[in-house]
């Protein structure tokens, strides 16, 4: 049977130069969820997001995943990190053109042959016709589709996404938040989602934690989270009226 | 032209060549590694860098010379790979030690140009560290392209260190540079002349060629 908990945390705890910026008792991310991670900023949102991607090793505690534990000063095996991957706020493309961008993460595990796959990624971000441009041409919203794109071609067991559509127009946040839905309910990817956008996170979200200073203040259903939170910071953040 | 004049531009561009390709083997990997990653005492690798950068040639000649003299500490070894003074061995060492610095330090900095957050984006996308270095330094072509041409530029119109240490001998370590120096001294201002036009030539049309390498480079 297949375990339940995508990431299972503990104790987890994460220092910069002797400042504590997150500090999480226990958390788990359940398989093929769409867990949004909402609250102002500094409160350690991002910090968690490169944890689970394995990028930057906790100070303390652990995080596990498919059975592997992850612990101060380890790193993740290549395997296991490569079924995890992150789409960020600002996307840093190659100065190539798009399609190379897209196969650039197939053809960091060797395979070359996937003009298929690039090709229905390509459709699904709206950016088949621009296959040719350079990526560094492209405007903000395009150029996170492609972000998008060399990501989601992967078919990750986890997607996580840093703000993907902080300063985007309205368009291209429907259209990448209508992605998002997509892989998740038809590749069953579970997805952890960093947002400052209340709205964001009760239209896209299974489950939502919020995250204050650091700490984990609250994590619940989506419905129940906005409707009646435990918490009365959370009722405030939710309320648009925690000042940050 | 001579086939005197033949010999000698083509023996400039085998110890150039065979001096900016070392270089570059050398120069490129050194400039990558120190503007990829953080490490004890890299600053002071850094420092001897900029040193390097700004050395004299007449100088790091001097230094070769006392290196392979038969008194020298690499001169007394008799090892078959050490050049011997006065062959275009120790003149392609010399160009090596001159150019390398130079190869190395724009290297560096092209590397440190690219946006640290691009290494971080790959790796999360599944690169290795060196896959992800690779493509930094990829990213980085432009600048390097350039670090290749400073390398280029700073031994193919060098006179100081090649003099020395190959002591321009007719037929086997003559290079333009000497001969328009030996020219010169004795009043063949014709030769002297025609020589230093066709080294502004193959300096003109190497810079060409990497230029044009690197405008398809950005266009790609």
């Amino acid at each position: 049977m297949r375990e339940e908990v995508t990431y299972r945390i503990q104790a987890l705890s994460k220092a910069y130069e002797g400042r504590e910026v997150l500090a999480i008792e226990a958390l788990e991310v359940q398989r093929g969820e769409i867990l949004a991670l909402v609250g102002p900023s500094g409160s350690g949102k991002s910090t968690l997001l490169r944890l689970l991607n394995f990028l930057e090793s906790p100070t303390r505690g652990w995080i596990e995943f498919a059975g592997a534990r992850f612990e101060p000063g380890q790193e993740m095996p290549l395997a296991l990190r490569r079924r995890v991957t992150t789409v960020f706020q600002r996307p840093m493309l190659l100065n190539r053109n798009v399609w190379d961008n897209v196969m650039y993460s197939l053809g960091l595990r060797g395979q070359r042959d996937a003009d298929g796959a690039a090709w229905a990624v390509l459709e699904q971000v709206g950016l088949a016709n621009l296959a040719k441009q350079n990526a560094r041409s492209l405007s903000g919203g395009e150029a996170q589709r492609v972000a998008l794109a060399r990501a989601i071609i992967l078919k990750p067991e986890v997607l996580l996404m840093d703000e993907p559509t902080a300063n985007l127009d309205p368009y291209n946040v429907g259209l990448i938040e209508k992605i998002i839905y997509q892989v998740n309910r038809e590749q069953k990817t579970t997805v952890v989602l960093v947002t400052h956008n209340v709205f964001q996170a009760r239209r896209l979200a299974n489950r939502i934690a919020f995250l204050l200073g650091g700490r984990l203040v609250e994590v619940g259903e989506a419905e129940a989270f906005f409707k009646s939170p435990a918490d009365s910071r959370t009722q405030a953040f939710v309320n648009g009226e925690m000042v940050y | 032209m001579s086939s005197d004049l033949y010999e000698i531009i083509l023996l400039t561009f085998l110890v150039s060549g065979t001096a900016l390709l070392l270089s570059t083997l050398i120069g490129v990997p050194l400039g990558a590694v120190m503007g990829l990653r953080r490490f004890i005492g890299r600053r002071w690798v850094v420092v001897l860098l900029y040193t390097g950068m700004g050395f004299p040639p007449v100088v790091i000649g001097l230094f070769v010379y006392l290196l392979l003299s038969r008194s020298g500490p690499l001169g007394q070894l008799n090892w078959s790979f050490i050049p011997e003074l006065f062959t275009p061995g120790a003149m392609i060492l010399a160009q090596t030690i001159i150019a390398f610095p130079l190869v190395a330090g724009f290297t560096m900095a092209a590397v440190m140009g690219v946006d640290p957050q691009l290494q971080q984006q790959v790796i999360s996308l599944g690169a290795t560290k060196r896959q992800a270095a690779t493509t930094v330094l990829w990213e980085a072509r432009i600048g390097v392209v350039v670090a290749i041409i400073a390398g280029f530029g700073s031994i193919i119109s060098e006179v100081g260190a090649v003099m020395l240490v190959g002591g321009n001998i007719e037929g086997r370590t003559r290079v333009m540079t000497t001969a328009i120096v030996l020219e010169t001294r004795k009043g063949n201002f014709d030769l002297a002349l025609a020589l230093g036009i066709v080294l502004l030539g193959i300096a003109f049309l190497v810079n060409l060629a990497m230029l044009r390498l690197q405008g398809r480079s950005m266009n790609a």
